[in-house]
């Protein structure tokens, strides 16, 4: 272990090391340049690295992604449109994957969306130290890795056979009640065990919706507060007609950024039931079809599908940006 | 998620907390019981998974086969059977959730480090200097916070098999580097846009060359963002599997979310290691997310709220 340990402190030294140098080497270039040209050259020089690294890993392969999909599994030879046409054609991809994490984006975000504004709204009430415990407590579950928040889930969701003591608490529930042990993650049953997962998911990102909502809520201005309460109007009026108009770029901020995570969902399906019982969603089926099946045609236009779904989102940010820049 | 768009854009200075309420108004919106309630059931509903699996990582294999994690606390008598075999099990032997613990590190570290280097001077030439196509080139940016990683899965794992990259750190380094390049570029230009530019001028004007200010003045300004930048790259790293398991996958290399993955297929049943893993999993991020919570919330809001 100590020489683990040695070996990969070496390795993060030198790694760190090399990015060191790379910007005195650049650094060096331009300062050996002649007189103007240092200074028409050195913001060029500047972002390379990082420009370097979007290409590589962004754009060279979203181009690569999009001429694999119309390839063989081994993207060798042409194939048309026969991977997106055998996707299409099964109905466990377009009934069970497709429609899964159609459901997925449908409902987490939204939901994440209300329960962080719950909590912001209300949390605000209490006295600073209330406050703060109850939000360090709904934000904890932000720093725990999805694989973690699978395991501890488990605790909940698991299932022993009729009979046999339960371990799970929700079926443990049950047996006070002598109900007989549920399967949950199995029941596929109005897609109920697709649902449980999200709540892991849930459980995980209100945090990150709370935080941002809770600024925002005390963002607003309290003159407009007290100009409608000596209105007469009353709190939840206040809350529908003043506070949710004036943080409205706020919830479609957390909207946006929740509905982009959820549509990448892999770690809670692949570590609690693998896509299996009708849980299947597209990050799932993307990993499933290069590992299982080694079919990276297939994989890549799952990719694309997802990108489809994204560009939307893109074309927004960078209107947002644009107009954002002009205000 | 940590892919996010503009989700941790950095700390603006000029967030002012709200007035107090005025004394012909005595806050009317303090919290009555109801609030409370709602509140207290929110927050044990949230803490209810953690105990219990906190609970189990404690209990002996027996226990946590045969009698469900509540019990601990439903007969505290059964308090003294707890144990802390199952994390020197986890650590060591055959489970090896220490030597994930260090390949963590070591993939975490310059993950982390080397993406706020480049990005820092990156944004710094977005921000400070003229440049043609510097617009085009920041859209650009904008444009690939949105793209899934998912694009680069295949191509880079042939690329890494070519040059004998794949399992090796560097091969989880360069990819987080740049999947992480794009926002990192983006919050520290925002940030950097709002400091002071007569400073940075003034600087110019005394001579000063844009390694110079960079170091001296604008380096150190930046700090906020750089902090709650780190935060962010250093929890979505460590926490990542995906990346993990398609460049550097099982074996001697792996992070421990691999290594508790593994874990938990091949014990099926021996929960109380599994849950011990997940504990020692946790155990870094916890600690980050308490020390540095103010710099993570502050990061997380101010640059957000702007949209």
């Amino acid at each position: 272990m100590l020489v683990k340990a040695l070996i990969a402190l070496v390795t993060v030294a030198a790694g760190i090391g090399a990015a060191l140098l790379l910007y005195y080497i650049l650094n060096l270039i331009a300062e050996r340049l002649p007189g103007g040209w240092e200074d028409r050259i050195k913001p060029y020089l500047l972002i390379l690295p990082a420009f370097l690294a979007i290409v590589v890993y962004l754009i060279y392969p979203t181009v690569l992604t999009f001429i694999n999909s119309f390839k063989d599994n081994f993207s060798r030879n042409w194939v048309g449109f026969a991977n997106y046409r055998s996707l299409f054609e099964s109905s466990s991809f377009v009934k069970g994957t497709l429609f899964n994490t159609l459901l997925w984006i449908l409902i987490v975000p939204a939901v994440c969306v209300i329960l962080g504004l719950l909590v912001a709204t209300l949390a605000d009430r209490l006295s600073p130290q209330g406050e703060k415990t109850a939000k360090t407590i709904i934000f904890l579950p932000m720093a725990v890795a999805l694989v973690g928040s699978a395991v501890i889930w488990h605790f909940i969701y698991d299932s022993e056979p009729a009979g046999s003591t339960q371990i799970g608490l929700l079926n443990g529930i049950r047996s006070i009640f002598h109900q007989g042990p549920v399967a949950w993650l199995n029941t596929s049953t109005f897609h109920l065990n697709s649902v449980l997962l999200m709540v892991i998911l849930i459980w995980g990102q209100v945090g990150f919706s709370m935080v941002l909502l809770s600024a925002a809520v005390k963002g607003v201005p309290t003159d407009t507060l007290e100009a409608a309460r000596m209105d007469g109007a009353s709190e939840r009026q206040i809350f529908a007609r003043v506070v949710i108009p004036q943080i409205r770029g706020t919830i479609i901020t957390v909207f946006v950024t929740v509905t982009i995570g959820v549509l990448k969902v892999f770690d809670v399906v692949y570590v609690t039931t693998d896509g299996n019982f009708n849980t299947d969603v597209l990050g799932n089926q993307f990993w499933t079809q290069i590992s299982t099946f080694f079919n990276y045609g297939a994989a890549s236009a799952i990719v694309v599908i997802m990108m489809a779904a994204l560009i939307p989102i893109m074309w927004y940010q960078v209107r947002h940006f644009r107009a954002e820049e002009a205000a | 998620m940590t892919d996010t768009v503009t989700a941790p854009a950095a700390a603006s200075p000029a967030r002012k907390a709200r007035k107090p309420a005025t004394h012909f108004d005595p806050n009317p919106a303090k919290a009555g019981w109801f609030t409370r309630i709602v509140l207290l059931v929110i927050c044990v509903l949230w803490l209810i998974p953690l105990i219990g699996a906190l609970v189990t990582s404690f209990r002996t294999t027996s226990d946590a086969a045969n009698t469900g994690w509540w019990s601990v606390i439903v007969h505290p008598s059964t308090l003294s059977s707890l144990t802390l075999q199952n994390y020197s099990s986890a650590l060591g032997g055959t489970q090896h959730m220490g030597t994930a613990f260090i390949n963590s590190l070591a993939i975490t570290l310059p993950a982390t480090f080397i993406p706020i280097l480049i990005a820092s001077f990156a944004a710094y030439a977005f921000t400070f200097i003229e440049f043609k196509g510097r617009e085009f080139l920041f859209l650009t940016i904008v444009a690939m916070l949105v793209v899934p990683n998912y694009v680069a899965f295949i191509p880079i794992l042939k690329l890494y098999r070519d040059v004998g990259l794949n399992g090796s750190f560097p091969a989880a380094w360069l990819a987080h580097i740049g999947f992480g390049m794009s926002l990192a570029v983006y919050i520290l230009r925002n940030y950097m846009s709002t400091l002071p530019k007569t400073v940075i001028e003034s600087a110019k004007m005394d001579g000063a060359s844009h390694y110079m200010t960079f170091y001296r003045l604008v380096l150190p300004m930046s700090v906020p963002a750089l902090a709650s930048f780190a935060i962010f790259q250093f929890l979505w790293v460590w926490n990542d599997l995906l990346v993990a398991l398609v460049f550097i996958g099982p074996g001697n290399n792996e992070p421990v979310t691999v290594a508790l993955t593994g874990l938990q297929g091949q014990f099926g049943k021996g929960w109380e290691l599994v849950t011990a893993g997940g504990f020692i999993t946790m155990l870094l991020p916890v600690i980050v997310f308490f020390a540095l919570q103010r710099f993570f919330i502050r990061g997380l809001t101010a640059g957000a709220v702007k949209g």
